[in-house]
């Protein structure tokens, strides 16, 4: 407790350094912290605006089905499989999906498009699909309408109430046809999805390609913060593995994987840079402290306590220091961090045209997560002590005489 | 009795190219209760002398007994182990703890040596009466005079009962009043408790207290008087 005392009281001798020291680490924390809350974020953002609205942290197919996305690799659904996703730990909704492509025809004018049969209510549960209509009405069960994409809309000057005819090749190559009216139009985050998406109800799909009860996926949203590895393992036992593939999100989109590796790298050079010049900063106060205190050092030694008594002392002071400073920035980020959370920096101009082409939205929210001023702090603490080592060396190279002359 | 045998002490310096002798073959015999002053002109080795009595620096040739037990090569923490249970020490520049009132630092030698705080308190309570100071017991070396600093050095020296005090020009930075001051309590405290204070000093104050005047010139005992 002594130690404590004096070490405490050592620290406050030269007031203006240790407030320095103290800010500087302060400040190398609060930067440290909220870069990479922005910045996993961000990632988070994006995650949920192509994972969470749409694919699913985890989705089950027929077993080569990824490979080939084909409708003859689409399985027959099963309720009693859906409700044993439904119940497993972690598992917050789970919807079925037919998905395939046809040509789009209206007028004069052909395009491909891509074609999704949904459960009204569960796909609205899961992806908030009725929130992004904006014109016409959403989805009913045995609807025979469609939804499509507003990039459609716009390119083929489609409206509500117009009909469509659809043609494509069904399931086991039998020849597909349908004309729909458009009941609604819907946003999409991804204007690659916006540009080609049509939704319709799950059994329009299903009788239009004539799969009969057949789907291509079950998408599964999971809880925040869970571990879709863990979810994957508890639902592996519930499948036949000859028959299914699960997949993570991660396997699905390893494109996104990668652009989030490839940013974060720039983020997390950022964060060396600052840990270098932050390191420098206390190594400066250490050597300072070493020099300015070498006769007193060397007095204690002279009256009889021990190098290991005043590396006690000398380390409680770094680590008094560096936990002030790490508390001091972690505790400033916080407000901050829930500002932000709450009010994301929305990216405008082609930043943000850029993010919407690739299906994400131009926010920028912090991630309020407590593993980053974590990881920061204890980084930064990491660091103090090992420079605090510098301090060891020296008073265990002290010589009492020596260093007791001015 | 003798509390310090120092017999044959050579010590040769080599920091440079031309090796300098300190101390050439210094006997000196000291007693329990001895109240002694080391003098001599600025390089006649009394620093050097007290020094290696004091543990701090070693012989390079001759053996130094203290209080019966051959301290001459002891190793660096033995040393410092030694000193703490066995010298007290003044120095010219008082040498405070500045963040430590001077309670806090009289107590401090007696928290190395593992004391119970009440007996610690106790005691620096006692001790910093006796040097006249029992007013400034929370006041901060910087919150104190030099002649009150020293008294404060003087208690910590005294705190663990020391076989010895060993103090290095304590009256230097001193004024008359605080002088004649310090070396009363000291006078006293020898009298009174029999401590053995071995001195080294320039100022003629001390050596007109001092009951021994050990002479040192050109690293030599050039006179050893009684008084």
């Amino acid at each position: 407790m002594f130690y404590l005392r004096l070490a405490w009281k050592n620290i406050w001798r030269n007031k203006r350094r240790s407030f320095i020291t103290i800010a500087s680490i302060l400040f190398a924390v609060f930067f440290a912290v909220f870069m990479r809350s922005m910045q996993l974020g961000m990632y988070a953002k994006m995650i949920d605006s192509v994972v969470g609205s749409y694919y699913g942290y985890i989705q089950i197919h027929s077993k080569g089905y990824w490979e080939e996305q084909s409708l003859d690799n689409t399985f027959e659904r099963s309720a009693h499989l859906e409700k044993e996703i439904k119940t497993t730990k972690d598992v917050v909704s789970c919807v079925p999906r037919l998905e395939g492509f046809a040509l789009l025809s209206f007028g004069e004018q052909v395009r491909g498009v891509s074609l999704t049969g949904i459960d009204p209510n569960e796909e609205n549960n899961f992806s908030s699909l009725k929130n992004k209509i904006t014109k016409g009405n959403y989805l009913i069960q045995e609807d025979k309408g469609v939804l499509i994409g507003e990039g459609i809309a716009e390119q083929l000057k489609l409206k509500c109430g117009d009909s469509i005819a659809l043609i494509s090749q069904g399931y086991h190559a039998v020849s597909a046809g349908g004309k729909y009216t458009i009941k609604g139009i819907v946003k999409l985050n991804s204007s690659r999805m916006n540009n080609s998406t049509i939704f319709m109800t799950l059994g329009s799909l299903q009788e239009f390609y004539g799969t009969g009860n057949r789907i291509s996926a079950l998408a599964i949203n999971l809880k925040e913060g869970s571990n879709a590895a863990n979810v994957m393992a508890a639902i592996n036992p519930k499948l036949n593995v000859q028959e299914y593939e699960i997949m993570d999100w991660t396997e699905m989109l390893p494109e996104l994987v990668q652009i989030i590796k490839a940013d974060s790298s720039g983020g997390e050079i950022m964060v060396l840079i600052l840990y270098m010049v932050i390191s420098f900063g206390i190594f400066g106060t250490i050597l300072m402290m070493i020099a300015e205190r070498k006769y007193e050092f060397g007095i204690l030694l002279s009256i009889g306590m021990s190098r290991l008594r005043i590396i006690t002392v000398v380390l409680l002071e770094s680590i008094m220091i560096a936990l002030l400073g790490v508390g001091g920035g972690v505790l400033f980020s916080r407000p901050f961090l829930y500002y932000f959370n709450a009010n994301p920096i929305t990216l405008t101009g082609k930043a943000a045209d850029t993010l919407r082409k690739f299906g994400f939205e131009p926010e920028m929210p912090t991630l309020l997560d407590f593993s980053i001023p974590l990881t920061h702090g204890s980084a930064v603490m990491m660091i103090s002590l090992f420079l605090s080592l510098y301090s060891v060396f020296s008073i265990l190279k002290l010589k009492p005489l020596e260093a007791s002359k001015r | 009795m003798s509390l310090i045998q120092v017999t044959n002490v050579h010590r040769v310096y080599n920091e440079t190219d031309i090796p300098v002798s300190a101390l050439k073959g210094v006997n000196l015999s000291i007693n329990e209760g001895e109240f002694t002053a080391i003098v001599g002109p600025s390089g006649s080795g009394k620093t050097t002398l007290l020094n290696i009595i004091g543990g701090l620096d070693s012989a390079t040739d001759g053996s130094l007994e203290v209080a019966g037990k051959n301290i001459t090569h002891l190793a660096t923490n033995e040393l410092i182990d030694f000193r703490l249970n066995n010298i007290g020490f003044v120095f010219q520049a008082y040498n405070l703890i500045p963040v430590l009132t001077a309670k806090e630092n009289v107590e401090f030698i007696m928290l190395l040596q593992g004391w119970e705080k009440n007996k610690r308190e106790q005691r620096a309570m006692q001790l910093l009466e006796e040097v006249g100071l029992k007013e400034k017991v929370n006041s901060k070396p910087s919150q104190m005079s030099g002649g009150q600093q020293q008294r404060v050095a003087v208690a910590r020296a005294l705190a663990s009962h020391p076989k010895f005090v060993l103090a290095d020009e304590p009256t230097a930075n001193l004024d008359s009043a605080s002088t004649n001051n310090l070396l009363d309590i000291m006078v006293e405290l020898n009298q009174r408790e029999q401590m053995t204070f071995v001195f080294s000093t320039h100022d003629q104050r001390v050596i007109d207290r001092a009951r021994r005047v050990i002479t040192l010139e050109d690293g030599q005992i050039k006179s050893d008087i009684y008084k």
